[in-house]
């Protein structure tokens, strides 16, 4: 506990000093608000920032919501941001409705507003947005499934493990961008479930957690007990997957997709637990986050957008040691350099 | 004087020969039999829990077939109550003295991450570990029995705040990182004791079902069958009785609640065991779903009433709806709609059998 606290207090006390220099060094002023501050992809996401922030000499301060859907934090560090000066801020909405009238009122102040990892609803009420493609990274590892069960693939047995029952985009995203990468009619590409494709031996959600992931698993397998392919939301869902399989030997003949590219999931990959995993990058969404404010500090220039989509594409990359033909990808010792958390 | 009896000797004491002679007795009339069934509901709280469980395991079985009537899915709802079994026990000991306990769930998965970070960063063997984990959810459970018992503070309030602090404190010192399974199982491999299995034709039975069981049957006879087991009846029935009986009611509220988190780090460690990995996300809801199995077990929030056993079988209940209706391919909103249906069917019958008495 005391070690904990101790390197916190350290890292708290070295942010301070970055944001204090940085003040001095450049007018330029801007905040960053996560979910949470223990999310190993938003530490990640707030070093990539503090990093980038000080290399450029802008002051940057921190925020983030007490637990996972603690949208009324949010609306406050907005609130302080536009009464501290900020010239922008970079937000990863916990309620991507909710947050809207906020972000207007400090957009209406001049402020350059930046949403990370998720889009708000609508997604042109920020200024821009730097995400992961979750369509794409679903596509990718349902691409790979597809050219590793090779002819097995026509006669795929696949058990979807989803985040929630109230289907958040990302939800959506990652299991119709798998359909797609498969194969799979998605009929409605805004809803998971509707589908009818043979192939499909059930949904069912895991909360995005190991102990989630498990219960599901085994569900769906005694839904259907001959499930060869399973499709997880993240990779701790996967672990729990992996938990039921291999508590009724099912270990070994099973293919587990997923996408994240945590350390551990990484980890996963490299010792074959997981098959592949389309990995996305929080340290990059910052640093460039930083950049942008930067730049429309100094020039007033707003960031562009991915050509050919909604927002800012901070890449997404699939990781695997079994790599197959015409779906590019890295190894798990690559990924590892990579991964976060 | 036998010319005394017969002749009343005051004028107003005329009337006493019209009157009654029987000896006072209460008002008898044939019970009907769904007054016998009250009575037999009020002296054994389990059964309606486990008539429910019966009912809607012949509903699901005639639904589903093998698929769901089989040794292999039925021993299964077993594994997935696992956690909620032996959360539920901790929460029937608390809920009987008329108390809540919201931290359950935030004590046990900060035993699990105490029984796994102090083994993978501190190095130290694994068995030190996990007493170290059961020490701190005794010391929790302890605190909690203290402020309630001593300080007077209500135990709604207390473990409201308990929650937030051993959550909070969970992910400050996990820095919510995750310990992989394969890395426990080549280091340390006691932490995931509870995952073992014992199999028997289909049927398969882990350490930790094992646990819950026998966790809960120690408890029916302790609570039925020995003195503190009373006194917990009596504190909960009516605090300031038990007092005057001479029952030390600060002792033993502290030692329901020191108990009950020592419970709750139990589960942590069969937490372990069913997700191989120690996750300091795991867990959310424990409270919640231990809460809900203790009422559709049909124990009284308002303490001094029911049975664990009745407890179990409301956490089978909620396991055999959840597992039912997802073999059935419901959306799972649906299983939420049925578990709220219940919880308030069964707090209607408890209100109803409490009519018995009054």
């Amino acid at each position: 506990m005391t070690f904990g606290t101790l390197r916190g207090a350290l890292m708290a006390a070295a942010a301070f000093g970055a944001m204090t220099a940085g003040a001095q060094a450049a007018d330029v002023n801007a905040c960053l608000i996560t979910k949470t501050d223990t999310n190993p992809f938003f530490v990640k996401m707030k070093e990539g920032a503090l990093a980038k922030a000080e290399e450029l000499g802008v002051g940057l301060k921190t925020y983030a919501g007490k637990i996972e859907g603690d949208n009324e934090s949010q609306v406050q560090a907005i609130e302080t941001c536009v009464a501290d000066g900020a010239k922008g801020i970079l937000l990863v909405p916990t309620d991507s409705k909710g947050i809207v009238e906020s972000v207007k009122k400090a957009r209406d102040a001049g402020i350059l507003v930046i949403a990370l990892d998720t889009p708000l609803d609508p997604a042109d009420a920020a200024d821009a947005t730097f995400a992961t493609d979750n369509f794409e990274a679903g596509r990718l590892i349902g691409e790979w499934a597809k050219a590793t069960l090779g002819d097995g693939a026509a006669d795929a047995r696949i058990a979807f493990l989803d985040l929630l029952p109230a289907q958040p985009t990302v939800d959506v995203l990652r299991d119709q961008g798998f359909m797609t990468g498969f194969g799979i009619d998605t009929k409605n590409v805004a809803v998971i479930g509707d589908e009818d494709d043979s192939r499909i031996v059930g949904h069912d959600v895991t909360n995005g957690n190991e102990e989630g992931g498990r219960t599901a698993m085994e569900n769906l397998l005694q839904q259907d007990p001959m499930v060869n392919l399973v499709y997880t939301i993240n990779e701790p869902a996967a672990a729990g997957a992996y938990e039921a399989l291999k508590s009724v030997g099912r270990e070994g003949d099973v293919t587990i997709v997923s996408v994240d590219g945590g350390c551990p999931g990484v980890k996963n990959v490299a010792e074959g637990v997981i098959g592949a995993t389309s990995q996305q990058y929080p340290l990059i969404m910052a640093s460039k986050g930083i950049e942008a404010i930067k730049e429309y500090a100094d020039t007033g220039k707003l960031p562009e957008k991915t050509p050919g989509k909604e927002f800012t594409d901070t890449g997404v990359t699939l990781i695997t040691d079994k790599p197959v033909e015409g779906v590019d990808s890295i190894t798990s010792q690559e990924g590892l350099e990579k991964c976060w958390g | 004087m036998a010319d005394a009896k017969s002749q009343p000797t005051q004028e107003f004491e005329r009337v006493l020969k019209d009157s009654a002679t029987e000896v006072a007795s209460f008002e008898r009339h044939r019970k009907s039999p769904l007054e016998r069934a009250q009575h037999v509901l009020h002296g054994n709280p389990a059964f309606v829990p486990l008539i429910v469980l019966v009912i809607s395991l012949l509903l699901f079985g005639l639904l589903l077939g093998t698929k769901f009537f089989s040794a292999f899915a039925l021993t299964l709802i077993l594994q997935q109550v696992a956690i909620t079994g032996i959360v539920g026990a901790a929460q029937t000991l608390v809920v009987l003295t008329a108390g809540i306990e919201l931290s359950v769930g935030a004590i046990m998965v900060m035993s699990s991450v105490i029984m796994g970070q102090f083994t993978f960063r501190y190095g130290l063997p694994a068995p030190i570990s996990i007493l170290c984990g059961f020490a701190v959810g005794g010391l929790i459970g302890y605190v909690n029995g203290f402020l309630v018992a001593r300080m007077k503070l209500p135990p709604f309030i207390v473990t409201l705040g308990m929650w937030q602090i051993v959550l909070a404190a969970n992910f400050l010192y996990s820095k919510n990182e995750t310990i992989r399974s394969q890395d426990i199982a080549a280091q340390a491999p006691m932490l995931q004791l509870f995952g073992g299995q014992v199999r028997m034709g289909g049927a398969v039975f882990t350490f930790g079902v094992i646990a819950m069981v026998l966790l809960v049957l120690v408890l029916a006879y302790v609570l039925t069958q020995t003195a503190w087991g009373r006194h917990v009846y009596a504190i909960g029935d009516d605090p300031d009785a038990a007092e005057l009986a001479g029952v030390k009611v600060e002792k033993t509220l502290i030692q329901v609640y020191t108990l009950s988190g020592l419970i709750c780090a139990l589960a942590g460690w069969v937490l372990i065991g069913r997700i191989g990995s120690v996750s300091p996300t795991a867990g959310q809801f424990a409270n919640i779903e231990s809460i809900t199995a203790v009422v559709i077990g049909g124990i009284s929030l308002f303490g001094g009433r029911g049975s664990i056993l009745g407890m179990l079988f409301g956490a089978l209940i909620v396991g055999v709806f959840q597992l039912g209706l997802r073999l059935l391919g419901t959306d799972p909103q649906w299983t939420y709609l049925l578990i709220g249906l219940l919880i308030i069917f069964a707090v209607a019958v408890d209100q109803w059998i409490r009519k018995v008495a009054g």
